[in-house]
């Protein structure tokens, strides 16, 4: 979380002191939460420069979380595919089996020093929610997590832990019932009672500094990646691909190496039945500009600027937009962004069960795909590392519905 | 601010306060039920006695408002509301009601999806006399703040409970029409703020300022309309009027220019309040 570059041309300063990434990002919120995401900022610069902050930060990532995680060479994967050498990052084996609680333990250390009493946060498949409900149990701060109505039918074995957990999950009605529509949620209850709730949002998104600070507490990702292939390879990979939510496990795993512009960033988006479908959740691909949940980003959206229902069989890729930074990257061409479908996904799922013995997330199967495509291209002497963002455990009842089994 | 023979909006709370009460500002959605029945529902409050309007933009994610009015979204995005069915309700209203105020209240991404200048233009030939944008807060006037001064149209500026003293100046900062006070920590058509509460908030927003201030969110009664009435220069009733085309459909009008009937009398007698 510390290492900004200084250096003048440097890609990793961003955001600016308005929270723009280029045009995008900034603080479209209501006037109400305004004052609240001021202090939010404050306080974060005040925590980025305390030791104590930092110091207890990397405590419970170490010995609660279990990191660093590893660092895998996947030689039977890299075989059948007969191209570059692939390395998984092994972001599946943290608590809670994805990298989403890298950010949640940043998050409530901000929440207590902020001195809120009352934590809320949006899920879409249940990872974020039962990340923060964890994170809300051991600190001992309750809780209450949105989660689209449709979503909680889908994904019952995450609400259950949730409860057990201690959480309150409340089912949303609104729109089409899921991620979406819990995040709107999740900001009007934050908009009545600002003065005691802490906000934490589960991607690099939302309006500034959320999408800085997540991607600081998730950079953790990249600073491990950076080292153990330093200490596997004695150089930096030529790729790394992840898959793009609203963006945290990328922007994690890419930040530290921007400025290293020979390694190439390669974001993966849902392409759901397709991109001709119009069924599916590529912003980047089948978007505009525009702004929604507080940024201004790429969105899914019509010509009137009305929000489209995202769709990927991965619930935590389904949503209509993007983390600002990675709109920023794509239109500066730093970063390229490709999709996959639902099928390549599944396909890649299968695949890396076979291989290596790892049931990944739907949403890592999604970064796993677009390996699958360019490994066999680039030669035996490339390096590509891969963002191995969760395990699959949750995804089984999915997968095996899409594969027509019964269990 | 004077009133200026061309400013409606102004000219509106002028003629309020030389009647001795508080102008009345109704808040519908624009589409609901239907795009072609909004003309009458808009014709109803005009008749009922409402001074000013705003008409909603409806948008997929109306994430500061309450069920009422997030119902009132749906209804018109599923009777296929546009944007160019907003602008021509609004052509048609000014046709018929050339001296009555009509603001357009919504979220920022319909509003910028052709480009500010764009929206600017095409709601001044219509007719518009100002935006209400609930998520473009001060901070980020450049995306739609300096188009609509261009275009002379009014950007009216929220202010809340948490809008301290501090911060009163930036959020004036290029507003105009008048100053629109949420007078909840919250979302539309829930709770309601307590009357002491908002006599202070008045008292202080009026230290900043010589716009117009009315107070809107939670206000849904007769009754309450009249004690807000006694100290803001405007209130604003939208829920319940909302909940009323839920209710009754094509068939709201009437219904709708009774209830804002109610409103302005109650506005009228001010010794019925408290
Ligand atoms: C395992 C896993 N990977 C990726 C994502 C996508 O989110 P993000 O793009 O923020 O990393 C999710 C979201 O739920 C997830 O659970």
């Amino acid at each position: 979380m510390t290492d900004i570059s200084n250096a003048p041309n440097s890609l990793r300063t961003q955001p600016d002191e308005r929270g723009h990434f280029g045009q995008f990002g900034g603080r479209y919120v209501a006037e109400t939460l305004m004052p609240l995401i001021l202090d939010l900022e404050k306080e974060y610069r005040k925590a980025k420069a305390d030791p104590e902050f930092q110091r207890e930060f990397d405590y419970l990532l170490r010995h609660y979380v279990g990191r660093p995680n590893p660092l895998y060479y996947a030689q039977r994967l890299t075989e059948e595919l007969g191209g570059a050498k692939i390395y998984l990052k092994r972001e599946e084996l943290n608590h809670t089996g994805a990298h989403k609680i890298n950010n949640c333990i940043g998050q409530i250390l901000l929440a207590k020093r902020m001195g809120k009493t009352r934590i809320i946060a949006e899920t879409g498949a249940g990872q974020h929610g039962v990340a923060t409900a964890t994170v809300a149990a051991l600190f001992n701060i309750p809780c209450t997590i949105f989660m689209g109505a449709l979503d909680v039918e889908r994904q019952q074995p995450n609400v259950f832990r949730m409860k057990l957990l201690g959480a309150e999950v409340r089912a949303v009605e609104s729109g089409a019932r899921t991620l979406k529509d819990a995040m709107n949620e999740a900001l009007r209850d934050w908009v009545a009672n600002v003065h005691d709730t802490f906000y934490i949002i589960g991607t690099a998104a939302g309006p500034h500094p959320y999408p800085e600070l997540v991607r600081d507490f998730q950079s953790v990702i990249g600073r491990e990646t950076r080292e153990q292939i330093m200490e596997a390879e004695g150089r930096l990979p030529d790729m790394l691909i992840a898959a793009v939510g609203g963006g945290s496990n990328a922007i994690g795993m890419f930040h530290p190496f921007l400025d290293d512009k020979e390694v190439e960033l390669v974001g993966v988006e849902a392409a759901g039945y397709g991109l001709e479908s119009g069924q599916h959740a590529a912003s980047l691909a089948g978007g505009f500009p525009g702004i929604l949940h507080g940024n201004k980003t790429y969105l899914l959206q019509d010509e009137d600027g009305q929000i489209a229902e995202a769709h990927s069989i991965s619930a935590g890729l389904d949503y209509p937009g993007i983390g600002p930074e990675h709109s920023w990257l794509h239109e500066i061409g730093r970063a390229r962004y490709e999709p996959i479908t639902d099928d390549e996904a599944l396909a890649s799922f299968q695949h890396l069960c076979r291989l290596e013995g790892i049931i990944p997330a739907l949403e890592s199967s999604h970064a796993l795909a677009a390996v699958e495509k360019i490994a066999p291209t680039l030669g035996k002497d490339r390096i590509i590392v891969v963002n191995l963002s969760g395990r699959g455990d949750k995804d089984i009842f999915t997968v095996a519905k899409a594969l027509g089994v019964e269990i | 601010m004077t009133a200026h023979k061309d400013d409606r909006t102004a000219s509106a709370f002028a003629r309020a306060r030389a009647q001795g009460r508080a102008a009345l500002s109704i808040f519908i959605t624009g589409g609901d039920p239907t795009p072609a029945h909004t003309g009458a529902v808009l014709d109803a409050l005009v008749e009922g006695g409402a001074d000013l309007i705003e008409l909603g933009m409806p948008f997929t994610d109306p994430m500061a408002d309450g069920p009422a009015i997030q119902a009132a979204n749906l209804r018109a995005l599923s009777a296929g509301t546009k944007t160019t069915d907003i602008l021509a309700i609004a052509t048609a209203f000014r046709t018929r009601h050339p001296d009555v105020p009509l603001i357009l209240m919504g979220y920022a991404n319909p509003m910028i999806r052709r480009g500010a200048d764009w929206f600017a233009q095409a709601i001044k030939a219509a007719g518009v006399d100002g935006v209400i944008c609930v998520d473009i807060p001060t901070e980020e006037d450049d995306e739609l703040g300096p188009a609509l001064r261009a275009a002379g149209v009014h950007f009216i500026r929220l202010a809340t409970p948490t809008t301290d003293a501090a911060r009163l100046p930036a959020v004036l900062q290029g507003s105009g029409g008048f100053l629109y006070y949420v007078s909840v920590a919250g979302i539309t058509g829930k709770q309601q703020a307590a009357q002491a509460s908002i006599e202070a908030a008045v008292a202080h927003l009026k230290s900043g300022t010589d716009l117009p201030i009315a107070v809107g969110f939670g206000v849904r009664t007769p009754e309450q309309a009249a004690a807000i009435g006694k100290v803001a220069d405007g209130v604003v009733v939208g829920s319940a009027i909302v909940d009323l085309i839920g209710r009754y459909g094509a068939d709201a009008p009437p219904h709708v220019k009774d209830y804002v009937a109610s409103l302005r009398a109650a506005l009228e007698q001010k010794e019925l309040a408290r």
